[in-house]
């Protein structure tokens, strides 16, 4: 059966998932609000948790769109964000060739999948700038880079407004970090596709 | 002081947007006990109600928690509670209080899969017949189901205007999806927003009969400290408030409790339509399945389907006539709820056996998919 949401095709659903304590909800809730009070959209975010805050399996499940969004669970995501193994393991059977699969690279280990995936190294980027715990916000800078679902500006005004006070401007540069590296993939992979003559781009 | 009403966008979950409304409506008063998955409406008003001049209690436990919002009340203040199944088993007792001493206030149930301690991270719908005859004796209650973060804003403020204008306790079926999703709240101008208040006794303070209904069937009802002697009781009363024990005190008190529900249900009872003009098979839903609902009425029409929803904003009390009215004129029902057979069964009592009446429930812990709405869809008719 077709997805009830993506019957309209201005429709986005986003997984991100994680472990608990990563910030995967907070990754969520910024894109989720950014869309909804920054881009003009309307946006739905759910999470599951278990009863340990902590450590335990968790997700964030994000839906965009243009317009009203009657069903906020996802069930074959657009974007799936991948932060923990065990995270990958239980939605990578949800997949839809067109998915975009983004992935902290030393975290997270696909193996053999069909599709072509994005990875970053966010949690060690964030432990370079000596914030471990950053490691979603470069993420959400890498998620904004790579899927263009929200905008630069809403994502940056809205992470500075989502975290402690003190921190925006430490959270914006590591923001940046996980943008710029996405912007430089994504190039990256234009000049390749473009030596290639006759090769899909 | 800051505002008790946050003009302006926001991007909250329904938890909060609860206590938003709350506090919109006029609420000075939280008394509650942290449970999963209702802590936040509490976490919200303990940071919010001393902003706005309010009073914020974290009981000892539930039974304390629904004692001190009836308490409140009495005060002449706004109160409310917020809880979650196993809270609100044990407020049941003190919710019958609430109902014979005819005492204005809101209880929030954000549901969780039950029985008794079941998922508390996990949602359900399974506690709607708990809130109509959980307590003991007979009575009417009220209780709303909103669907949406935004919904539950202005519900907590219908919760409340309702409660004030009939006095009794005011009951919000809410879930943990709706009440840990995050969506836009649009919270208006406070110029904007419909408040109501209960009627205070005016004249004479000697010979007051606190229980005496005034010229709308409703007894206006003074703050303690008011100078009106008062008498509040749990034993059946008279309009002084004195205790009575005959079988026709007991009869004059159920009459009036009853009835000031049974012959105002034009004003209470609030539903909704989607799509039912020319529906031939009508989803019947509330809260949360109310989305799974609209999604599957959507896909149903592409598929050539006539599905529309009637969507039950009140589901107490519950919109009898409607359901009898719409029986005459469709090929049946379908009552999508996260429970496994609950308001399906009025459904089915209202529609009697003239058509059809399906369930699409689920045990609870997430939300139902619109595909088993289809199916049942397809299948059965």
């Amino acid at each position: 059966m077709a997805d009830i949401n993506n019957t309209i095709a201005t429709t986005t659903e986003v997984v991100i998932t994680g472990f608990g304590g990563q910030g995967i909800i907070l990754a969520g809730r910024i894109i989720g609000k950014a869309a909804a009070l920054r881009d003009g959209k309307e946006s739905t975010l759910v999470q599951s948790y278990g009863p340990e805050s902590r450590g335990g399996a968790c997700s964030a499940q994000v839906v965009i769109s243009d317009k009203t969004i009657h069903y906020p669970y996802i069930r074959r995501p657009d974007v799936l964000v991948c932060m923990s193994q065990s995270g990958y393991e239980k939605y990578i059977d949800d997949i839809k060739d067109s998915t975009l699969l983004l992935i902290d690279e030393d975290l997270v280990h696909p193996g053999n999948i069909k599709i072509d995936f994005f990875a970053i190294p966010a949690t060690r980027m964030a432990e370079e700038i000596g914030r471990k715990m950053m490691a979603n916000i470069i993420m959400t800078g890498f998620f904004t880079a790579i899927s263009q679902k929200i905008s630069l500006a809403a994502a940056k005004d809205t992470v500075a407004e989502s975290v402690p006070k003190g921190t925006e401007a430490l959270n914006i540069k590591a923001f940046s970090k996980g943008y710029d590296f996405g912007l430089a993939l994504l190039k990256g992979r234009e000049k390749k596709a473009a030596g290639k003559i006759g090769a899909i781009a | 002081m800051k505002p008790a009403v946050l003009t302006g966008a926001h991007y909250i979950t329904g938890d909060e947007a609860c206590a938003e409304g709350a506090l919109a409506a006029g609420c000075k008063f939280f008394g509650g006990y942290p449970i999963t998955p209702a802590t936040e409406v509490a976490e919200r008003m303990s940071e919010r109600l001393p902003e706005v001049g309010g009073t914020f209690i974290q009981m000892e436990d539930e039974i304390a928690a629904m004692a001190s919002i009836l308490g409140a009340s009495c005060a002449g203040v706004k109160s409310m509670t917020a809880t979650s199944g196993p809270g609100f088993s044990l407020m049941m007792e003190n919710i019958g209080l609430g109902i014979v001493t005819e005492t204005p206030c809101v209880v929030v149930n954000v549901q969780r899969a039950g029985p008794s301690t079941g998922l508390p991270t996990m949602g359900a719908q399974a506690d709607m017949m708990q809130a109509k005859w959980g307590s003991h004796g007979d009575y009417e209650i009220i209780a709303l189901a909103p669907s949406s973060p935004q919904e539950i804003f202005y519900q907590t403020i219908t919760a409340f205007n309702l409660s004030e204008t009939y006095r009794l306790p005011v009951l919000i079926m809410t879930d943990e999806i709706v009440g840990h999703m995050s969506e836009k709240v649009v919270i208006p101008d406070a110029k904007d927003i419909n408040i109501l208040s209960r009627i205070t006794p005016k004249g004479r303070k000697d010979n007051f009969k606190p229980f005496k209904p005034g010229p709308n069937g409703i007894a206006p009802m003074p703050a303690a400290g008011d100078g009106y002697k008062v008498h509040f009781t749990g034993l059946t009363h008279d309009e002084k408030g004195y205790p009575v024990m005959t079988v026709e005190a007991q009869a004059i008190m159920m009459d009036h409790l009853m009835n000031k529900i049974r012959n105002n249900l034009d004003k209470i009872i609030l539903t909704e339509e989607y799509r039912m003009d020319d529906a031939e098979i009508v989803i019947v839903s509330y809260g949360v399945s109310t989305r799974t609902s609209l999604a599957a009425v959507d896909e149903a029409r592409k598929l050539g389907i006539k599905a529309g929803l009637f969507r039950l904003i009140t589901v107490w009390p519950f919109p009898e006539e409607q359901i009898r009215q719409i029986a005459k004129r469709v090929k049946g029902f379908i009552t999508v709820e996260l429970n496994l057979g609950q308001i399906h069964y009025e459904v089915q009592r209202c529609a009697g056996y003239r058509v059809p009446s399906y369930l699409v429930g689920h045990p609870g812990g997430t939300i139902i998919s619109p595909d088993e709405v289809i199916k049942v869809l397809k299948e059965a008719f």
